[in-house]
């Protein structure tokens, strides 16, 4: 019986409201009064910030691309030798 | 080996520069107390969302060594340690960051905020204690147990203990101002791949890394 009573009520935490959540409306992404960084989009700066970002992500990237060759190349030298060795 | 293929690194490259890109270009919500800083959340979420996956694959290799002890394993969950807590120390970074420009202060006492400089902590005592260590297998043996232990108590530090009480954070607890950053579509449409390719971007480094190791080993017999 308590067992029942317990688990009846756990479930009874389902109705449990804490916060309501605020729904982004379309609205949201038309309004004038929240300052933005249109002066950037309107003077196309913000694609210096995007070109920025970019070239610092590719540089970065390309040097993982590098050291994964890298070793890629390491790791075949070793299978060889090793066939070599064992043959 | 999965760790050699390209097909997910060229996914990685190309979700990257999409949401660097795109993260920066497209259209965002336009709410009070954020204003642009929204799009931080395409780099700062995703640097949680890696951690616990990396944290998670080291655990899983800690485990599977406790079932069977091997050098190759140690450093899977080692490497996967490495990566995992330097995602970590991105996320804290970048929030604090962002929080001092939106919640007014580097650091609010926000209940994630500690747990998760807590759950850090915890982290960085696993590297003091394979330091400690000298004899290698009892290296791995102690740290792996270490590792199954940390991450066990990140669990409920990060996920539970901010939603028991008042916090800053969205989704847990919460403020007005924040509640209104509930994840909306177009949002989705740059977060999603953001989780994806930063975490590959995890692997990739951390494979990156075992790999090294393990020529190194083999080259130091």
């Amino acid at each position: 019986m308590r067992k029942f009573l317990i688990i009846g009520f756990l479930f009874l935490t389902i109705i449990v409201n804490g916060q309501d959540k605020i729904k982004i409306e379309e609205s949201d992404y038309a309004n004038q009064q929240v300052e933005m960084a249109d002066v950037m989009r309107d003077n196309g700066k913000i694609y210096v910030v995007v070109g920025v970002v970019t070239v610092i992500l590719v540089v970065l990237l390309g040097y993982l691309i590098t050291v994964d060759r890298k070793v890629t190349r390491l790791e075949k030298r070793l299978e060889t030798s090793d066939k070599n060795h064992s043959a | 080996m999965v760790m050699r293929k390209s097909w997910w690194k060229i996914v990685t490259i190309i979700l990257l520069l999409y949401v660097v890109i795109g993260g920066l270009l497209m259209d965002v919500p336009r709410l009070n107390i954020l204003n642009e800083t929204i799009r931080a959340l395409y780099f700062h979420v995703p640097m949680w969302f890696g951690m616990i996956i990396m944290l998670g694959i080291a655990v899983y290799h800690s485990i599977k060594y406790l079932k069977n002890p091997s050098a190759e394993r140690d450093i899977k969950a080692l490497e996967f340690v490495n990566v995992g807590v330097l995602f970590g120390v991105l996320g804290i970074v970048t929030g604090m960051f962002w929080a001092q420009f939106t919640w007014g202060e580097w650091w609010s006492g926000d209940p994630k905020q500690n747990a998760s400089a807590i759950g850090l902590l915890i982290y960085f005592a696993y590297f003091v204690l394979r330091g400690s260590l000298e004899d290698d297998e009892q290296k791995a043996r102690i740290s792996a147990v270490y590792n199954i232990f940390a991450f066990c108590a990140l669990i409920p530090l990060l996920f539970i203990l901010p939603r028991l009480t008042d916090s800053l954070h969205p989704g847990n607890g919460g403020n007005p101002g924040f509640n209104a950053y509930d994840l909306d579509s177009k949002l989705r449409l740059v977060f999603y791949p953001a989780v994806i390719a930063w975490t590959f971007l995890g692997i990739w480094i951390a494979t990156l890394r075992i790999r090294i190791k393990t020529l190194q080993n083999v080259l130091d017999q």
